[in-house]
């Protein structure tokens, strides 16, 4: 195995119906690189956030394994371990954050690891000045706006010093400015903390900010790679109902007129050179 | 409907003696004025716990507002009780008053008056507390407390968590209802028309979805509970550890001090 912090082998999983199960992961197979940032995008129902729940044992498979840093998730002692390694952010900040204090919801976590009282202290004040929320420890979590009630239920996960944390849509129910915040929180832990991200989106441009993208669609990887190779799929990923940014879209639209542009434009910038370069 | 001015379990935070004092200690303090208050049987006694209470107050910064406010809600088993006592207990002299089938004797009006006292004392001295702690804080102090009945087997780290959860989703779910109303009522619902049994049908359209979404946020906490290593008490540790301190000793040795003064003055037998 080469630095995979999670692998997945031929992954399977179904949810039991009536007659035939209905098949929700269908054979996925997936190394994420310690240290690196993942974008899962795909659209309701392509299994990405089924696939979320399997990378820290909440779900376990049907078929295939998945392994945490070495650990098979199905194997029930290493239960805690994989937890701790793999933490986890759902869509809705509401519903993650348990105590009614900022600080004390922070320190939920290492609590339960049975971490000493010291060191949850040390703990806690680290991953509420990593997420900009210390000046909020003692604040009531239900006074805050979401994206900040966000970026505490991320400093409760952080408290624990997992190697990974996967977030399951966080931004979902963000406005614009929360949705801000959450993705530069994110974008930071990564870049400065080091930490695994495995961000679950379904929304282009933050897809867009991974240093790796994998496109799910009916339980299956259809694409894998750097944003910039990915996007220009535009008809497979038109063809699982996904749209591309609006620049790389645009540059195709030219492209398919018989124009000679490149594809992978990411940001305005990009998209404007390549204009002008067509123009001049 | 003001759903928010719910004062059930508020805190006003502070910094005064009463707010710093550890929470087991203000909890079994309160359990030995409530004691106090079955023990006291006479005006001197009332009158001892009562001063008691108002420098307590006094000492707590929240206002004698903040306390007569959460009284509101229970005035009316306050009156209903003072009656009841006033018409239904027999003295031994001759009545005060009488009239129909009613005789009221000096016993009456002397135990109206103190049934009163003791209900309104009682409520006010569990309020100050919950004013002055916060209800985490609260939840530790019971736990903690609870801690031997663990032995017999009693869920305390459980119900513990069972109650600072909830109380963590009170305002959650306040500001909840209040979205589901206006949703109800922008599609024609009236919630404050009709008679009773109109009022409570319309609840149902309310209680409904509010029921449906609570379960839901419990399914969705659960997992994430998980996520956060939650496996029940065992092995767990605080990060807030509590400490007694000299003023939490001084605060009981009174505690006390105010039971074996209200069963001195009982001996005086005045009133």
């Amino acid at each position: 195995m080469t630095n995979a912090i999670i692998k997945t082998e031929n992954l399977h999983f179904s949810y039991p119906a009536e007659g035939t199960p209905k098949v929700v992961l269908d054979g996925v197979d997936l190394e994420i690189q310690a240290g690196s940032f993942v974008a899962v995008l795909g659209h309701n129902g392509s299994g990405k956030s089924t696939l979320a729940k399997h990378l820290n044992a909440i779900l376990l498979p049907s078929g295939g394994k998945v392994y945490v840093s070495g650990m098979d998730t199905a194997d029930e002692s290493k239960l805690l371990d994989i937890r701790r390694t793999v933490g986890m952010v759902f869509q809705n900040p509401d519903n993650q954050i348990v105590a009614n204090v900022v600080e004390e919801d922070c320190a939920f976590g290492p609590e339960n690891l049975g971490v000493p009282p010291a060191e949850i202290r040390a703990r806690v004040d680290e991953a509420l000045k990593a997420v900009g929320m210390y000046d909020y420890r003692e604040h009531a979590p239900h006074l805050l706006s979401g994206g900040q009630k966000q970026r505490v239920a991320i400093a409760g996960i952080l408290a624990m010093r997992p190697r990974c944390v996967v977030l399951d849509e966080p931004t979902a129910m963000l406005d614009p400015i929360g949705r801000r915040e959450v993705l530069g929180t994110i974008k930071q832990l990564n870049e400065a903390g080091g930490v695994t991200v495995v961000l679950i989106t379904h929304h282009m441009d933050e897809a867009a900010q991974a240093g790796r993208l994998v496109v799910m669609a009916h339980g299956k990887v259809i694409a894998d790679g750097a944003p910039r190779e990915v996007f220009q799929q535009v008809e497979a990923l038109r063809a699982v109902g996904l749209t591309v940014p609006e620049t790389v879209s645009l540059l195709w639209e030219l492209r398919q007129e018989g124009l000679d542009v490149p594809l992978d434009a990411l940001s305005d910038e990009e998209c404007a050179q390549a204009l002008f370069r067509l123009l001049s | 409907m003001a759903l928010k001015d719910i004062t059930l379990g508020q805190y006003f935070p502070g910094t005064t003696i009463l707010h710093r004092l550890d929470p087991r200690a203000k909890l079994l303090l309160t359990v030995l004025y409530i004691v106090a208050l079955f023990l006291a049987k006479n005006a001197l006694g009332y009158a001892l716990l009562a001063a008691a209470l108002v420098a307590a107050i006094l000492i707590s910064k929240v206002g004698f507002k903040a306390v007569f406010r959460g009284m509101k809600p229970v005035f009316f088993i306050v009156i209903f009780t003072a009656i009841l006592n006033l018409l239904y207990t027999a003295g031994a002299g001759e009545p005060l008053l009488s009239f129909w089938i009613f005789r009221i004797y000096w016993e009456g009006v002397r135990s109206a008056i103190f049934m009163v006292l003791r209900i309104m004392l009682l409520i006010s001295c569990t309020f100050l507390l919950t004013y002055t702690t916060s209800p985490i804080l609260l939840t530790d102090a019971l736990e903690n407390l609870m801690g031997p009945l663990k032995k017999i087997k009693v869920p305390v780290h459980e119900l513990a968590m069972m109650m600072s959860i909830a109380l963590r989703f009170i305002p959650t779910l306040i500001e909840e209802t209040d979205k589901i109303m206006s949703a109800q009522k922008a599609r024609g619902a009236s919630f404050d028309s009709g008679n009773l049994i109109q009022r409570a049908r319309a609840l149902v359209p309310l209680l409904v979805p509010l029921f449906i979404s609570a379960f839901r946020r419990a399914d969705e906490l659960a997992v994430a509970m998980e996520c956060r290593c939650y496996h029940g008490g065992e092995g767990r540790t605080r990060m807030r550890q509590l400490k007694y301190a000299g003023a939490d000793y001084t605060a009981l040795v009174i505690g006390f001090t105010l039971c074996g003064g209200v069963a001195a003055l009982n001996l005086l037998g005045v009133f």
